[in-house]
């Protein structure tokens, strides 16, 4: 099932008098239950990409459908709902709440999307477990470690179960060994059936999917499929999801 | 609905979080709000207090009442041209009170200054009031003890007295004055009746509070001379629809007493406590306004400093927005996180100043009468309310417009 179809998007940023072709024409189509690397060196519009990927941003021409609904023309209040529901961001800087402990973090997209607090404080519990936080819950971020703090931001992009995982450069803060630890956790949910778009400028971490588009100077320069994707073997931590 | 409940319990606790997270600065932002209305709900509760005090002065004294006297009390023309008048006299008031049909009671009364005393206890000026025992069907006098002086006291100019609840005081300290004698130039009278407090303040020496009431002809017989001073004819309407066409029966007799011709003008006044409220109206009511507008002020500038408070909150939350907005908060969702915050402190200090108010209008009701009622706690609550909402909405709609990939990218 096609999710995400990109067709000829561009956007332009307006910097001073000066116009900036951060995107000159893209076009992608990512299906469910894929695993894409989206790479390439800074400036080269990968960022902007995702942005718009993410719904955060809407593009200046082109067409974007998500799950089938053009959502190039949505209102600030709508493109809110998709993210809320759609999306599930990971940072490299994590962006936790840092004054609200892991479960109120893991909660606050549930808060946003209507769930009752009941529910809400349940599903947030269990996106918890499965990342392997089931004893942290009321730690704050900054009793945290990186890798810890990384897996209660998963545990919030998954709690509202959504269509994509969006992770931007998430081992970029990391050391290699809880990078590692991050990047299983990313292929033990890619193969319980889940849609991920990694975002990165490191090939090590991009061999990790399953399909790399590589981005340079605002274009698609190529969109292969890995043959032998890495298979990351870190600590096993995602236990199940129901 | 349900779907507005149930952000608005989600915003308050996000509310409540932050502003936990930053006690010491929501603490002093709310003294602010604090002293605000703190002062606006003790002015208004101060003014309540004068008002209603004046009121009841004004109907301890008979709110209907018409005076005919030599004098126009509240006067715009120059004093020199009643100045000649001729002061009305006992036997124009007899010829009047056979004459009217229309008043309820008809009194008239004469005022000294004079020593009271009691043994050691004087109190030095206080105003005598010469009337007669009907007098008191034109005010709605209430007693303490004891009772107004009859008829028979009254025609027989008996050596009795009616005192004001502050002369009582002041005199008899706590003990029963009834019975009892009071001295006035070396002359006793017995006190018959002790009025309760009525509560005039306003009215200074005319208030009943200060005054000693006795037969008018003692007056005559022991103080001033028949004709030292005007008599004012005080005459009770027997409803309020009446007050114009008794005033004009009053005018018209006293015209014929006066044996005035058509193309002469009155040379006697008839005049109404209206004066007085008018006169109240001008001088209180613009000290009134004026005093709410300085405690406005005050609270004026606490509500800048919730403001500021707001916006700096807004500046260093950056990041935080930006995480909202990328998880899936909505425009409407972030602007009322923010105004429900200035709310919840403007409601802080607010609830504070209510019981600060509370206190000192206590306390200042030693000196000046207070009246705190419920509509204080209403006014109190409002002001808060809409204080909060009025400083809070511009840093809030500064945070609820911040682009999200601009906000995440702050730091």
């Amino acid at each position: 099932m096609n999710i995400i179809n990109i067709e000829h998007i561009a956007k332009i940023y307006q910097v001073g008098t000066e116009e900036v072709h951060a995107l000159r024409d893209v076009s992608i189509r990512i299906n469910k239950n894929e695993y894409v690397a989206i790479m390439g060196p800074s400036g080269s519009g990968k960022s902007t990409l995702m942005n718009m990927l993410g719904c955060l941003d809407t593009p200046t021409s082109g067409k974007y459908e998500f799950k089938g609904i053009s959502v190039s023309q949505m209102s600030d209040n709508d493109l809110a709902k998709v993210r809320n529901k759609e999306i599930g961001f990971v940072f490299q800087t994590f962006n936790l709440l840092p004054r609200s402990d892991a479960l109120h973090n893991v909660e606050l997209p549930l808060i946003y999307a209507g769930v009752p607090s009941a529910e809400r404080k349940e599903r947030a519990k269990e996106a918890l477990l499965n990342v392997g936080l089931g004893d942290r819950i009321h730690h704050k971020p900054n009793e945290l470690s990186g890798g810890q703090r990384q897996r209660v931001a998963i545990a919030r992009a998954l709690v509202t179960k959504p269509a994509i995982i969006l992770a931007d450069e998430p081992t970029g803060n990391l050391d290699s060994k809880t990078g590692e630890d991050i990047m299983t956790l990313f292929n033990d949910i890619y193969t319980q059936g889940n849609t991920i778009i990694l975002v990165t400028h490191e090939e090590y971490i991009a061999e990790h999917a399953a399909r790399i588009v590589r981005i340079k100077d605002g274009l698609v320069e190529r969109d292969e499929t890995v043959e032998n994707r890495y298979i990351p073997n870190g600590k096993k931590i995602f236990t199940s999801q129901s | 609905m349900k779907n507005f409940l149930f952000e608005l319990k989600e915003g308050l606790a996000i509310s409540f979080m932050a502003i936990k997270a930053n006690k010491i600065r929501s603490a002093l932002t709310a003294i602010g709000i604090f002293i605000g209305v703190t002062s606006v709900v003790l002015m208004s509760t101060a003014i309540k207090g004068i008002n209603n005090s004046f009121q009841n002065g004004i109907s301890a004294l008979g709110a209907d009442n018409l005076y005919i006297d030599k004098w126009k009390w509240f006067n715009d023309e120059e004093w020199w041209k009643t100045r000649n008048r001729k002061n009305i006299d006992m036997d124009e008031y007899e010829k009047y009170r056979e004459l009217a049909k229309l008043p309820a009671a008809i009194a008239p009364t004469v005022w000294t200054n004079q020593n009271v005393k009691n043994g050691g206890k004087s109190i030095d000026g206080t105003l005598l009031t010469g009337t007669t025992n009907e007098y008191l069907a034109t005010t709605n006098f209430t007693f303490n003890e004891g009772r107004f002086f009859n008829e028979v006291e009254s025609k027989g100019n008996r050596n009795v007295c009616v005192i004001g609840s502050d002369v009582a005081k002041n005199l008899f300290g706590g003990s029963s004055a009834l019975e009892q004698f009071i001295k006035i130039k070396g002359i006793k009278f017995k006190v018959v009746g002790v009025l309760s407090e009525q509560g005039s303040f306003m009215l200074g020496s005319f208030n009943p509070d200060k005054q000693v009431y006795l037969p008018i002809g003692n007056i005559f017989k022991y103080f001033q001379s028949q004709n030292f001073r005007s008599v004012t004819i005080t005459v009770r309407v027997s409803n309020t629809a009446m007050i114009e066409q008794t005033k004009e029966e009053a005018q018209g007799i006293m015209r014929k007493i006066r044996g005035l011709n058509y193309n002469q003008e009155d040379d006697f006044s008839i005049n109404q406590q209206e004066g007085f409220t008018k006169l109240y109206d001008q001088t209180v009511g613009v000290i009134q306004i004026v005093g709410l507008f300085i405690t406005g002020l005050s609270l004026f500038v606490g509500a800048i400093g919730i403001m500021n408070i707001m916006f700096v909150s807004v500046k260093e939350r950056t990041k935080e927005i930006g995480i909202r907005k990328a998880i899936g908060a909505k425009k409407r969702t972030i602007l009322s996180q923010f105004i429900s915050e200035a709310i919840i402190i403007c409601m802080i200090g607010g609830l504070v100043g209510l019981i600060g108010a509370v206190i000192l209008s206590k306390v200042i009701n030693q000196f000046l009468p207070t009246s705190f009622q419920f509509q204080a706690v209403i006014l109190a609550i409002v002001i808060s309310l809409i204080t909060g909402v009025v400083s809070g909405f511009a840093p809030a709609y500064s945070a609820a417009k911040m682009d999200p990939v601009e906000a995440l990218r702050y730091e």
